[in-house]
């Protein structure tokens, strides 16, 4: 077994298995990924990069689409929660 | 951020079982090829997290793909095709201009997600959206799920999460049974697929499987508690941690239509080599009809021939396509949505989930195009992909033309063109 990889959802430390998506991290560690327009808690919808509901900051970078990137050791990802 | 180009004789967009298809039959007729994919590994959805190894059809697929020298670019969305034979995509590092003398377009589908009281709520997800997100190392062991929606993924669904230690409460199908009968004697033509549907049902066994049934309501505060279901005459009120929900399946067709391609019932319109109707492009796998992995594979491999400039090898495909695609009809007949779900949302229901934007404010509208402009709706960053097939079913509204850039993109990647077409003449291209 490959060993598991740590990364960090609105500064709290989540471990995940290799190749673990964001959107399964975040989903882990239960944070929302975003607040909608009126202010609505959104998670994941569609798991495969059409539906923009499980976009997050990953290592500053805004609007990413968590459910199509792997989750590197390390990585610091925050949600609106 | 970089700036690159690469050229291809077969281009090939999309790395699900009909653009592996497409890529490794193109590369065996001797032609130079690349396949780009926005997801980070080839798959698709249907193989997704599949590995190379092993005797699996997925792993022969992937390992020709991976032997046949094949350029895999991987984690990168095509956004635009801006003149015949260029596409623009982004990757995690920036531009990449795409030359190719021939395009297969294996864009694949995606689920069709209805309105209904409470479908916002967090672990409300689609079908294979749940299944998506299992496969990318969510836990799903001892979760009690709820799989509704229409169509044989909710099966298959099923059976993944329950092999994955879910405990599936009930599977809702929207079809009635007698449907579903007339389904079951189409497949007797097709052998292969009853030994799949056998395989399934062994998994299911004890499974509740109810026909003419499907959510009414998702409640939970702030996250999904349970889901009230209809059945029969009656309601049922069902707890769980998550509801797996779709209603089969609608094509990616937006880089045909941005191309051009001629539509024919809301497929790519395709001839017997999987021509559409611009040339130099071809189209293969669900854009072109919803049919699963095997009519995906043939049309890959029709289409790939035919690009490399074999079409003789193509044929020998003919008879096999023909049977899948009456098999693609059947399923858009046994799974047509009821009308009854186009009662499903209230009034304060969200429709448009990028925007906000409620069923009781969409009402009044008689087009999709004054509705976006006076709401917004489908002007978030999914660009209607979940609200148009919605609100096509909803209120018989047909999608606009598509314009660029197809998926959201930094402005940088937008601006990558603008800056290459300045250097020859040394001027900005007309009064933008």
């Amino acid at each position: 077994m490959p060993e598991p990889i740590t990364v960090t959802v609105n500064g709290r430390s989540v471990a995940v298995g290799a190749g673990a998506t964001v959107a399964a991290a975040m989903m882990i560690s239960e944070s929302h990924c975003r607040k909608s327009v009126l202010g609505e808690p959104r998670s994941p919808l569609c798991g495969m990069g059409i539906c923009f509901e499980c976009r997050a900051v990953i290592d500053g970078i805004p609007h990413c689409r968590s459910c199509q990137i792997v989750c590197a050791a390390g990585m610091e990802i925050s949600t609106d929660e | 951020m970089s700036r690159e180009q690469k050229h291809f004789d077969v281009l090939v967009v999309g790395a699900g079982p009909a653009g592996i298809a497409a890529a490794v039959t193109a590369a065996e007729c001797g032609v130079v090829v690349g396949v780009v994919d926005d997801n980070p590994a080839p798959g698709g959805q249907i193989w997704r997290g599949e590995s190379a190894n092993g005797p699996s059809e997925p792993a022969s697929w992937l390992t020709k793909l991976h032997d046949r020298n094949i350029q895999m670019l991987s984690g990168t969305r095509v956004f635009d095709h801006p003149e015949a034979n260029v596409l623009h995509a982004e990757t995690a590092d920036g531009f990449l201009e795409l030359g190719y003398r021939k395009l297969i377009l294996a864009t694949g589908a995606r689920e069709r997600f209805l309105p209904f009281p409470g479908w916002t709520l967090p672990n409300v997800m689609g079908a294979g959206g749940l299944q998506a997100l299992v496969k990318s190392g969510l836990p799903i062991a001892g979760k009690r799920v709820v799989v509704a929606g229409t169509g044989p993924l909710l099966l298959a669904v099923a059976s993944y999460l329950r092999q994955h230690g879910a405990r599936i409460a009930m599977i809702c199908e929207q079809a009635s049974l007698r449907s579903l009968g007339r389904f079951g004697l189409a497949l007797l033509s097709q052998p292969q697929k009853i030994v799949q549907a056998l395989a399934l049902r062994k998994h299911l066994a004890g499974v509740p499987y109810v026909t003419r049934s499907w959510p009414i309501a998702a409640g939970g505060d702030g996250i999904l508690k349970d889901v009230l279901i209809t059945r029969g005459r009656g309601t049922e009120k069902i707890a769980c941690e998550y509801l797996a929900c779709g209603f089969h399946l609608v094509p990616s067709t937006e880089l045909a239509a941005l191309i051009g391609c001629r539509m024919r019932d809301g497929y790519v319109d395709v001839d017997h080599l999987e021509r559409t109707s611009v040339p130099d492009v071809f189209c293969a796998g669900e854009p072109t009809g919803i049919g699963g992995i095997e009519r995906s594979l043939i049309e890959g491999q029709i289409a790939g021939a035919a690009a490399a400039g074999r079409p003789d090898l193509a044929q020998k495909h003919g008879r096999a396509r023909a049977k899948l695609e009456r098999f693609a009809r059947a399923l858009d007949r046994t799974f047509a949505l009821r009308r009854e779900l186009q009662s499903l949302p209230l009034p304060e229901t969200i429709v448009c989930r990028c925007e906000d934007v409620t069923y009781s404010r969409l009402r009044p509208y008689g087009s999709w195009r004054s509705a976006k402009l006076e709401t917004r709706c489908g002007m978030g960053p999914c660009q209607g992909r979940v609200c148009g097939p919605a609100t096509q079913f909803l209120f018989h509204w047909t999608p606009d033309s598509v314009r660029p850039p197809i998926f959201p993109a930094f402005l940088t990647n937008l601006a990558a063109r603008a800056c290459r077409e300045a250097q020859p003449s040394g001027a900005m291209r007309g009064s933008q």
